[in-house]
């Protein structure tokens, strides 16, 4: 993590809106209705996107849930990514981050299911498996989105060049 | 069929984030994500319940599908959870990284095995 590049300084904490900007806080008073649209039509097919990915992938009861995993990684890898991109290269519709971060990324990526997924691995008797489960997750996921946003900072410092 | 069900659970889910996050955001001034951290935690301790109601044979697989493949699976986010851990430890607010992601698991586990718990209390 060590040095800050420049562009860095800029992306905000919360990928959607940053309330501690007074003109941004302003705007959700005005126009919430096409943002709270496209979020609900980017869930659907983020939620189908991992809806299919788990009737492809099946996961059976007692065994480690490889599909959740790689569904929660590959989010957090787009995100990373995703992130940077709009925020310091491209000037997009303000519709598109709300749909493809909050919506897409949000609806496909859960954690509810990786939640109750390691307890009834625990409560059948397969800690140990959930437990891995758990902290390879946590891995996983936090390594994706450190390489993504980075890789992505990379290529543009390097094609700004 | 399933699929119908999955995408209404997720139409009504995704946007139950967003307002639920932009309220809690609104209404305190710490970095800590806590609009995420409340959707993640309400989410598993639905999802607790509803997989423990259809394991009892309370519920149908459909039910499991609108509210916890749809509704759940939305509602709750990893992709968020991980990127503003990624910001808060890149801002040098290393310690609410750390804090966010052992509240997060504690709390949404706990509520997994809340949910659990109670679904076997009412149907098991």
């Amino acid at each position: 993590m060590g040095e800050t590049r420049p562009g860095m300084l800029n992306e905000p904490v919360d990928p959607d809106v940053d309330l501690h900007i007074p003109a941004q806080r302003k705007a959700l008073r005005h126009g919430q209705g096409p943002v709270v649209a496209v979020v609900a039509l980017g869930g659907a097919v983020g939620a189908s996107a991992r809806y299919g990915a788990s009737l492809l992938w099946p996961t059976t009861a007692g065994t480690f849930p490889w599909t959740t995993l790689l569904v929660n990684t590959i989010g957090c890898a787009i995100i990373g990514a995703f992130m940077v991109v709009i925020t310091d290269v491209w000037a997009a519709h303000r519709l598109v981050r709300p749909f493809l971060g909050t919506g897409v990324l949000g609806g496909f990526t859960t954690f509810s299911t990786y939640a109750v997924d390691i307890q009834h691995l625990v409560d059948d008797g397969d800690a140990r498996t959930g437990l891995a489960y758990l902290a390879l997750t946590l891995l996983a996921a936090l390594a994706a989105v450190w390489t993504a946003a980075n890789l992505t900072r990379r290529v543009i410092e390097w094609r700004q060049r | 069929m399933n699929w119908v069900l999955v995408i209404a659970g997720a139409m009504v889910g995704a946007p139950l984030r967003y307002l639920t996050d932009r309220t809690v955001q609104s209404k305190h001034d710490t970095v800590f994500p806590w609009g995420t951290f409340a959707v993640n935690v309400v989410g598993c301790l639905v999802l607790g319940l509803v997989t423990g109601a259809v394991t009892a044979g309370a519920a149908s697989s459909q039910v499991q599908l609108l509210l916890g493949t749809g509704l759940c699976g939305a509602l709750t986010t990893y992709s968020t959870f991980s990127y503003e851990t990624l910001r808060l430890a890149e801002d040098g607010a290393r310690f609410y990284a750390g804090a966010n992601v052992v509240a997060s698991v504690v709390a949404g586990l706990g509520a997994a095995f809340t949910g659990a718990a109670f679904a076997q209390a009412l149907w098991g």
